[in-house]
């Protein structure tokens, strides 16, 4: 039972994490129809710019030598930029075309900042350690639980609150949900549409920075390759939940997020290597029940 | 003549082919020659893909996994009898203490790639446009994280060495004809005249009878059965299969060569894969270094894909249809003009009309 539980705040752990990209990726799309591949490159690029472009295995700091608050502030700050210079000269222009269109600029978009990565900071891993003092595990009512696990879940958890309060509370909130819902209505009735999308692409700018801190806190590795399960994930968690639908993508990133641990940790040993098929196989038969994704839009059919 | 006129279209892709690489193989150094040759299979594969994504309008970016599953195919019949009990204990008997003949290895499978591409797609061809091209991804990822997990099977995120290479620029021409054809008797077919319906307008095409899911899911089996033979002929160009061949930055390649010649023409396929094969070509030998004078020049390593994604960009936001605009090269003195051209361009018009919204 101890272990069950242990499981379950795994799960919510990761699937909080997932919920938070796939909301980042709905809001994106609920503006403009992208659904942004480079999402996974606001990830690397955070945690990239923890440290000094060398071609090092083990490089020194830049942005993680700082005291944590401004070491978050800046790395958060430069992927918000990062997701804005995006917007303004790779999807802006491109802003009144298909769909298919934009997803191919993002994968695009994507491969340009990978290969940006890898001409300043080399391909290879590497390795670096920030917040040790994180991974000693915590006792909560006798049980263990690891530092890192917590500490995700917390954040997650937290940021979901505050964005779900801002989404519903605040007037620019609202004009974002009335954006994602019809943009072209939304517009009639005063919301300025390079606003809008300038702060969706904000907002997963900043998701994208605190995201990739908890991964560099969770796995001490720099990889060009970091972002792209997480962004991945995020987009069938879009998918399954309903394309277009932001409580639909909540719910699909907790639904891959808990799958994955619990197939981990229920897997027999010699199965575990292909959990990630595993997850994607049951999504794809969810999928198959319900072609439209859990939550059904006006988003999932183009209007007549 | 009217026979020549209505093959216009193929014989201009396939004689100019046929022209350079005949050039090559005269005049060309080895280098040259083998760069082509890998050229013409990344040309078979696009035009795999077009057959699907360009008629139907729907991306995939998962069509490495059939290429993938051909390329293992063939390398379980084909290769290393010394060492195959060894490395791949966990084939089947019979493939595993045999040896097969060539011809039969590479029909089976592409054979096996296509029953592969029908049996995923009869799943994913049920969802919409967006959510297929999402889904084709996570076959590739699925494909990915199986292949490279069953060491027994298919030796992990080792590399299969040895297998036989009998791939020469002839083979790989005569490959790429073949698809041309194929893909040109299919897109004027009525399954491909109907799919390509669906792409302008879903709703119009579906109302006058067209069905979509057996529309498309004909489209990507034949797309799967032509990337199943890009895949063959690849393990038997390198002699060598690697699952990380077969993911995500071979994918934007391809895909990337497809958007720019111009995704919804069979002639952009080609136009898109000469153009930016010859551009990397340039960029490598750049970063390898070039003397100007007695100056020795290189751009700095990693900038051939930086340009590649760059050109991509600008031709989405300038010429979204690509270098070819969305047409096939026609004969240029017809007599009969049967007015398709305009009609699709109304179509187009009208629709995105409705799209800005």
């Amino acid at each position: 039972m101890a272990y069950f539980i242990q499981v379950l705040i795994d799960a919510v752990a990761l699937g909080s994490l997932y919920a938070l990209v796939a909301l980042a990726i709905g809001l994106v799309f609920g503006v403009m129809k992208l659904i942004n591949f480079a999402q996974a490159d606001y990830l690397t690029v955070g945690a990239y710019s923890l440290v000094i472009p060398t071609a090092a295995a083990t490089p020194s700091m830049m942005f993680g030598g700082l005291p944590w608050a401004l070491m978050i502030f800046c790395v958060v700050l430069s992927v918000t930029v990062l997701a804005l210079i995006t917007e303004r000269v790779a999807f802006r222009p491109l802003r009144n075309t298909d769909p298919t269109t934009l997803l191919i600029s993002s994968f695009a978009v994507s491969y340009f900042l990978q290969s940006l990565i890898i001409m300043f900071h080399g391909g290879r891993p590497k390795s670096v350690s920030i917040g040790a003092a994180l991974t000693r595990p915590i006792d909560i009512f006798g049980l263990r639980v690891g530092g890192v696990q917590f500490l995700t879940m917390t954040v997650a958890l937290l940021l979901l609150i505050v964005l779900v309060l801002f989404l519903k509370r605040t007037s620019i909130g609202i004009q974002l949900r009335a954006a994602a819902e019809d943009f072209s209505m939304a517009r009639l009735l005063g919301v300025a549409a390079n606003r809008v999308i300038a702060i969706a692409f904000a907002i997963s700018g900043i998701l994208g920075g605190v995201i990739s801190l908890l991964f560099v806190i969770q796995t001490g590795t720099l990889d060009i390759r970091m972002g792209i399960m997480p962004t991945v994930y995020a987009f069938f968690a879009t998918v399954i939940g309903g394309i277009g639908s932001l409580p639909g993508a909540v719910l699909g990133g907790y639904i891959v997020g808990i799958l994955s641990v619990f197939l981990q940790a229920y897997l027999p040993e010699e199965m575990r290597p292909f959990r990630d098929a595993g997850v994607f196989t049951i999504v794809i038969l969810i999928l198959l029940v319900r072609p439209q994704g859990l939550i059904v839009t006006s988003a999932a059919k183009e209007r007549v | 003549m009217r026979i020549f006129e209505r093959l216009f279209p193929v014989l201009a892709l396939v004689v100019p082919l046929a022209g350079v690489v005949w050039t090559i193989d005269q005049f060309g150094s080895a280098g040259v020659e083998r760069v082509s040759t890998e050229a013409l299979i990344r040309l078979v594969f696009a035009i795999g893909l077009y057959i699907f994504a360009g008629n139907s309008g729907i991306v995939s970016f998962g069509h490495m996994t059939f290429c993938a599953i051909a390329a293992y195919a063939t390398a379980w019949q084909t290769c290393c009898a010394m060492l195959k009990p060894i490395t791949m204990s966990g084939l089947p008997a019979f493939i595993r203490d045999n040896t097969f003949p060539l011809l039969p290895a590479a029909l089976t499978s592409i054979g096996l790639a296509g029953v592969v591409a029908f049996t995923s797609g009869l799943i994913l061809m049920r969802l919409s446009s967006l959510s297929a091209s999402i889904s084709t991804l996570a076959l590739m990822f699925i494909l990915n994280v199986i292949y490279s997990n069953w060491t027994t099977v298919t030796m992990g995120s080792s590399t299969i060495v040895g297998l036989p290479v009998y791939v020469t620029i002839w083979i790989a021409l005569g490959c790429a004809a073949l698809v041309i054809v194929i893909a040109y008797l299919y897109q004027v077919s009525r399954w491909g005249l109907m799919l390509r319906a669906t792409r302008e307008d879903e709703v119009a095409a579906q109302a006058s009878g067209t069905s979509l899911y057996w529309s498309r899911l004909i489209a990507f089996t034949l797309s799967g059965f032509v990337a199943g033979l890009a895949g063959v002929l690849f393990a038997h160009f390198m002699g060598t299969v690697s699952i990380a061949n077969f993911f995500l930055n071979h994918t934007f390649l391809i895909v990337a060569m497809l958007v720019i010649g111009g995704m919804q023409s069979l002639a952009g396929a080609v136009v898109g894969v000469t153009f930016i094969s010859v551009v990397i070509e340039l960029f490598r030998r750049a970063e390898v270094g070039f003397s100007v004078g007695s100056m020795q020049m290189s751009i700095p390593a990693g900038s051939q894909e930086l340009i590649l994604a760059g050109i991509m960009l600008l031709i989405l936001i300038f010429r979204k249809a690509g270098i070819m605009g969305g047409k096939e090269l026609r004969w240029p003195w017809s007599v009969r003009d049967d007015g398709t051209v305009a009609g699709v361009g109304q179509v187009r018009l009208a629709r995105s009309a409705n799209c800005h919204r």
